[in-house]
């Protein structure tokens, strides 16, 4: 009462902005210092990322599908980054990988760890057991290249399943043959695209895009989409694997 | 004799043509060049002395007299406070995305049309931005099908230009930032009758005297405003795979994803072409003026001198 005494107006613009400022900082901030969120390593730009994950998962169900295409849509594809982890002359060279190629990955096994319940290791025979999702989607890479291409794989909430994931689990990770490491939340590891990739374009799945299996995550940036994969993590914090240099959510 | 003479006034009455000529292609040229600045740059304040070089257009077109102008009270007068705020904050974020924008255009400089485009595919266009421009390092090519048109897979050999880790995520700071103070501009502009009564191209009453800006000018800035800005950040969204599985019908409006990042690129270069053509005419008309109306001028300015 004594503000509208001395103000003509109850909320001025000035306190009108202020409010809205302060709440914006406030959300930044929320955003920012949630215990489970990817660090943002003091940076803005990894800040920026932060929100734009916020912004995203607020905004969206994250349950949507992506396009599908049909199969006169397959077109070419480059293969990028780590194409063959069993050659010594080459960056992300393994020896256990070269190891499994040279038996045709009859030996490879996927170990599946963390908060399950049965943690365990799968064949590729064990995987071809699980009902199996075929995908005809469009991989988007952060250069700006888009290909189109079928995918066949096991969905990754069968195996999450299969496993026993504890009901606290909060990401998934991803353990490469190369070296690379990388996780997703679940709302994409549950989304019924993501599928681990055993397949493309009614082959097995090429040595250049990945074999024996790779993560399909449709709804981010194609170098969420791991291949090689050695070893899933289910985790119920995040995993800090350091910056990379690049952000670690990609709807955008 | 009288032949030299009549020559000779010939010729005197063919330079004085010629000098007619002269003066009425300078006249014109003049008058054109009067009604561009008036109509595109009154926002910037060319403001025509009295008696100068083209206020002839002003009085004999019966618009506001030079006293008039000066008088009206859109004329030399400071923009408002959310003006110069959104527009300073805009005009960083802006550039900032230009800047990463070209960053990640010369990670893969060719543009295509339709939802796929890569190495191994033809595109529309290349530009020779970077180094990876028609690089074509690529090994082990590999058909997928058995048929002869079968899209193919290869390994690319070359180490490419690529700086988007930071670029990209610069460029999405940047626009939200942009966003975020496009909208707040929007909305005041709607609701306080700035858009109405200076951005829409209407026809004043009385030119000068309604709003600071021309009809060529407020096109110019309603179709930047309403239709460039939209389409480069719905465009922009549409190269989100998150945004394109809750949204699909982005992908619809824009005819595929390539397509989207080459309306991107080409609404950028307009806007671009804006931003250069805008600080032209503010250092034609009044660079330290119309610096002074976007920042730290007096408010009062106008009246000082009257």
């Amino acid at each position: 009462m004594l503000l509208m005494k001395n103000n003509k107006h109850l909320i001025t613009r000035r306190t009108a902005l202020a409010t809205g400022l302060s709440s914006l900082g406030a959300m930044i901030l929320y955003g920012c210092t949630r215990p489970t969120s990817p660090p943002t390593y003091g940076n803005i730009l990894r800040m920026g990322d932060a929100f734009t994950y916020n912004a995203q998962r607020s905004l969206f169900s994250g349950r949507a599908l992506a396009k599908e295409y049909t199969r006169r849509d397959i077109s070419s594809f480059p293969a990028t980054g780590t194409t063959d982890p069993g050659d010594s002359s080459k960056e992300g060279f393994s020896e256990s990988y070269a190891q499994l190629q040279k038996k045709d990955f009859a030996d490879w096994k996927l170990s599946v760890e963390g908060k399950v319940s049965n943690p365990g290791l799968y064949s590729l025979n064990d995987l071809y057991k699980f009902p199996a999702r075929t995908q005809i989607t469009r991989h988007t890479c952060e250069e700006g290249w888009t290909a189109i291409a079928e995918w066949t794989g096991v969905p990754l909430s069968n195996v999450l399943r299969h496993a026993g994931i504890h009901p606290n689990a909060r990401f998934v990770n991803f353990y490469a043959y190369d070296g690379w490491i990388d996780s997703i939340d679940l709302l994409d590891a549950f989304h019924p695209q993501t599928i681990l990739a055993y397949g493309m374009n009614g082959k097995n799945l090429p040595l250049q895009h990945g074999a024996p299996l790779r993560a399909r995550i449709e709804t981010q940036i194609g170098y969420k989409s791991m291949k090689y994969l050695q070893k899933i993590v289910v985790t119920d914090e995040f995993v800090d694997t350091g910056d990379s240099g690049w952000a670690w959510y990609v709807g955008m | 004799m009288a032949n030299i003479f009549g020559k000779q006034k010939k010729r005197k009455k063919l330079k004085y043509i010629l000098y007619w000529l002269e003066w009425k292609k300078e006249h014109y040229r003049q008058q054109r060049f009067a009604l561009i600045i008036h109509s595109c740059c009154s926002c910037c304040r060319a403001r025509p002395r009295a008696g100068g070089k083209n206020s002839y257009i002003y009085e004999r077109h019966n618009f506001s007299t030079v006293a008039n102008i000066q008088s009206s009270p859109a004329f030399n007068k400071r923009h408002s406070l959310w003006v110069r705020l959104t527009h300073w904050i805009g005009t960083v974020a802006f550039l900032l995305l230009v800047i990463t924008g070209f960053e990640i255009l010369m990670v893969h400089p060719r543009l295509y049309w339709g939802e796929v485009g890569n190495d191994l595919t033809p595109a529309f266009l290349e530009l020779p931005v970077s180094r990876n421009y028609k690089h074509e390092g690529y090994e082990k090519r590999i058909a997928f099908f058995t048929s002869k048109e079968s899209p193919v897979s290869a390994v690319r050999t070359y180490d490419i230009f690529n700086e988007n880790g930071w670029g990209r995520s610069l460029h999405f700071l940047s626009a939200w930032i942009l966003v975020v103070t496009g909208l707040c501009y929007l909305i005041t502009a709607i609701f306080s009758g700035h858009l109405n009564r200076q951005l829409l191209p209407k026809k004043n009453p009385q030119p000068m005297a309604g709003s600071q800006y021309g009809l060529l000018q407020k096109t110019t800035y309603s179709v930047v405003l309403l239709l460039l800005f939209p389409v480069v950040i719905l465009t922009g969204l549409t190269l989100s795979p998150a945004i394109t599985a809750a949204c699909p019908f982005l992908l619809k409006i824009f005819f595929g994803y390539q397509s989207a990042r080459t309306i991107h690129f080409f609404a950028s270069f307009l806007l671009v072409l804006f931003l250069l053509i805008h600080v032209v005419m503010v250092i034609r008309t009044g660079f330290k003026k119309n610096m002074l109306a976007m920042t730290i001028g007096n408010k009062n300015a106008s009246d000082e001198k009257q």
